[in-house]
C-alpha cells in the first residue's frame, strides 16, 4: 500500500539499540555465517537487487550504456509537478496532520484524559494507521463525494461545497484524506515522547517561576522538538510514497510521483523506460533522505527521552 | 498530575500554587477534549457516512441488501480467499526467515545485527510502487513468464513488506527470553539445532509470533499497489474493481475491510497487553 505502518507493538520503531557484546569473535573463519544466508539470500534477490536495477537502469539507455540522460528527463514540465505536487501533498498532511495528532497525544497524557479514552485512542489510532488504500477511499467518498453525506448535510445547509469549486477527487480532497492515517501515526509516535516528559521538570521550571508557556517554550517543545520534527519528517514519507489511497480515490488522474510510476508499470506511459527508473530513483532518494533524518533526530531524542 | 505539588514548599505558596493549578487543570482539561472530540469527529464521520451509504442500496429502505450483494458475489470469497492464502504464505515464510536468523545473530553473529536492522527498514525507505516496479523490472523474463510466477513475486513482495513488523515484534520477543540459557540448556540435553529452533525457541516467541503475523495480516489483506501492479486477483484489486461498477456495494466493503483491520490489530494490542502483565517492568512505553 505504500504506507508505513507503525503499530502498538514498539514505540521506538527505527531506533537502533547498541547491542549487547558476547558470542564468540566473528573474525575466526567459521559455518555460523550459514545460518544467515537464507534471510539475507532472500532479501538480496527480492530487495536489494530490484533496488539496485533500478539505480543502474536510471543510467543507462535503451541500449544499455551509461547515459545522464534519463536524470535530465526529470526536468520535463509534467515530472516536476508531479514531484512538486506530491511533495507539497505531503508536507502539507505532515504538517496538519502532525499538529492535531500531536494535540491529540497531548490530550491524553498531559491533558490527564481518563484511561479509557488514551486507550481507546491508541488502539484506534493502530488500527486508523493500517487503515488506508482502497477501503480508506471509499469512506471518503461515501462523507464528501457528491452523494456523500457530509456534502449532503452541507447541502441541505445552503452550503454546496461542489458547486464551490470543492472536489474529492483533487489535492484538497486527497489531503483530507490522508490525515486519516497521518494523524493516528503521529498519535501513535509521539504519545511515548509526550509521556517521556519528566514531572520533575515542570516541577523545576514551576518553582523558578516559569509560566505554563514558559515552560513549554523552554523547556518541553526543545526537548520534545527532535521527535515532533522526526516524525513529521517519517509522515511526510509516509504520504510521499502512498499509491493505493491516491489511485483508488482519483482513479489515477492526479499528477503524483507515485501515480506516475504506477502507470507506467502498467503501460509505460512515459514511453521511456529509463525515464521511468530515473523517476523511482528520485522517489527513493527523497524517501532515503527522509528515513536518514529521521533516524539522526530520533537519536537525539533518546539523549532525553528513553 | 500538576496537583501534586511538593510537600516541602510553604503553606502559603502550596495554597497559591494549588489555586493556579486547579485553575491551570481546568483549562488543560477543557482543550484536551476539544481536540479529542474534534478527532473523534473526524475519525467516526467517514465511518457512519460509509454505514450509513451502505444501507441505501434498496430505494427508501434501509437495509443490508449491498451487504447481501458482496457476500454472494464468487468474485468476492475468491480474492478474498486468495489474498487469505498470500497472508498465510507470508506470515509462514517471514518466520521462517526471520526466526532463525535473529536467533542465529543475536546467538553467534552479533556483529551482524546493524546489518539485520537496515535490510530490515529498507521497506521503508522503497516504497511498495517502487519495490513492484523494480520487482517487475527485475524478473520480467525470468520469473514472470512462469505459470506461478506473478503469484510467487507477490508473496516475495509481501514478506519483504512485512520484514519491518516481523523483525521488531520478534527482536524485541527475544530479547526478553534469554536465547543464550535456553539454548545451552537445551543442548545438555541433547537437542540438535533444528530441534532448539522448533521445539524451543518458537514456542516461546508465541506471543512475538503471533504480533508479527497479524500486522502482517492486516497489511497483506488490504494490500492494493503490488497486486494490482502485478495483476493479481486478489482483494484490493477487487475492491477497486467493485467501486467501477457498484455504488453502494464499496461502501460495505469498506467497512468490512475496516472491521478486518480492526480485529487484526485489536488481537496484536492484546496480545501485547499479555506481554506487558506478564513483565515485571515495561521496557517502553506502557501503551
Amino acid at each position: 500500500m505504500g504506507i508505513l505502518r507503525v503499530t502498538v507493538v514498539d514505540s521506538r520503531p527505527l531506533m537502533v539499540k547498541p547491542n549487547e557484546p558476547g558470542g564468540r569473535s566473528p573474525f575466526r573463519f567459521s559455518w555460523d555465517w550459514l545460518g544467515v544466508l537464507p534471510f539475507f539470500g532472500f532479501a538480496v534477490a527480492f530487495l536489494l537487487i530490484p533496488a539496485t536495477s533500478i539505480v543502474i537502469r536510471s543510467f543507462q539507455d535503451n541500449a544499455g550504456s551509461f547515459t545522464f540522460q534519463n536524470i535530465l528527463d526529470l526536468r520535463q514540465q509534467s515530472i516536476l509537478a508531479a514531484y512538486s505536487v506530491s511533495i507539497r501533498l505531503s508536507l502539507m498532511t505532515a504538517i496538519v496532520g502532525g499538529l492535531f495528532g500531536f494535540l491529540m497525544a497531548y490530550a491524553i497524557t498531559v491533558g490527564d484524559a481518563p484511561k479509557w479514552v488514551r486507550s481507546l485512542l491508541l488502539t484506534f489510532s493502530g488500527v486508523a494507521s493500517n487503515f488506508a488504500g482502497v477501503p480508506l477511499a471509499f469512506a471518503f467518498i461515501a462523507t464528501l463525494g457528491r452523494l456523500g453525506m457530509v456534502s449532503g448535510w452541507l447541502k441541505a445547509l445552503g452550503w454546496d461545497i461542489y458547486a464551490q469549486g470543492f472536489n474529492l477527487y483533487t489535492f484538497w480532497g486527497l489531503s483530507f484524506t490522508y490525515l486519516y492515517f497521518q494523524m493516528p501515526l503521529m498519535v501513535l509516535i509521539i504519545t511515548p515522547a509526550l509521556d517521556g516528559l519528566k514531572r520533575e521538570w515542570r516541577e523545576a521550571s514551576e518553582s523558578l517561576g516559569a509560566t505554563t508557556f514558559e515552560y513549554w517554550r523552554y523547556v518541553a517543545l526543545p526537548i520534545l522538538m527532535p521527535s515532533l520534527l522526526g516524525t513529521m519528517i517519517l509522515l511526510f514519507g509516509n504520504a510521499f510514497g502512498a499509491y493505493a489511497t491516491a489511485y483508488a480515490l482519483t482513479g489515477g488522474r492526479i499528477n503524483l510521483v507515485s501515480i506516475l510510476i504506477g502507470a507506467q508499470i502498467s503501460g509505460d506511459a512515459l514511453q521511456n523506460p529509463g525515464l521511468g527508473n530515473a523517476l523511482a530513483l528520485g522517489m527513493v532518494a527523497v524517501m532515503a533522505v527522509s528515513i536518514a533524518a529521521y533516524t539522526w533526530l530520533q537519536q537525539r531524542t533518546s539523549r532525553w527521552i528513553g | 498530575m500538576e496537583q501534586n505539588s511538593s510537600p516541602k514548599n510553604p503553606l502559603k505558596t502550596a495554597q497559591k500554587k494549588s489555586l493556579k493549578n486547579s485553575q491551570e487543570t481546568d483549562r488543560k482539561k477543557f482543550w484536551s477534549w476539544v481536540w479529542l472530540l474534534g478527532g473523534t469527529a473526524y475519525f467516526t464521520i467517514p465511518l457512519i457516512a460509509s454505514f450509513d451509504f451502505s444501507l441505501r442500496a434498496e430505494k427508501n429502505v434501509l437495509g443490508f441488501k449491498a451487504y447481501a450483494s458482496v457476500f454472494q458475489d464468487p468474485n468476492f470469497w475468491g480474492s478474498f480467499t486468495f489474498s487469505l492464502g498470500a497472508a498465510i504464505a507470508t506470515i509462514f515464510l517471514s518466520w521462517l526467515l526471520i526466526v532463525p536468523t535473529t536467533y542465529w545473530v543475536q546467538l553467534r553473529l552479533p556483529k551482524l545485527r546493524p546489518w539485520m536492522e537496515l535490510v530490515t527498514l529498507l521497506p521503508f525507505v522503497i516504497p511498495a510502487v517502487v519495490l513492484v516496479f523494480g520487482l517487475i523490472r527485475t524478473y520480467s523474463t525470468t520469473l514472470l513468464n512462469t505459470r506461478q510466477g506473478g503469484w510467487v513475486l507477490l508473496t516475495a513482495g509481501y514478506v519483504v513488506l512485512s520484514f519491518p513488523y516481523m523483525y521488531r515484534a520478534i527482536d524485541t520477543g527475544m530479547r526478553a527470553i534469554d536465547v543464550r540459557t535456553l539454548t545451552e540448556a537445551a543442548q545438555s540435553l541433547g537437542a540438535s539445532w533444528p530441534l532448539i529452533v522448533v521445539r524451543v525457541i518458537f514456542p516461546n516467541l508465541k506471543v512475538a509470533l503471533l504480533n508479527g503475523a497479524f500486522l502482517t495480516f492486516a497489511i497483506v489483506m488490504g494490500e492494493f499497489t503490488i497486486a494490482s501492479l502485478l495483476a493479481q486477483p486478489a482483494f484490493g484489486p477487487y475492491m477497486t474493481l467493485l467501486s467501477s461498477s457498484k455504488v453502494y456495494e464499496p461502501a460495505a466493503i469498506a467497512l468490512i475491510s475496516f472491521a478486518l483491520t480492526w480485529g487484526a490489530i485489536g488481537i496484536v494490542q492484546v496480545l501485547g497487553d499479555q506481554v506487558q502483565r506478564g513483565k515485571p517492568k515495561p521496557l517502553a512505553d506502557p501503551r
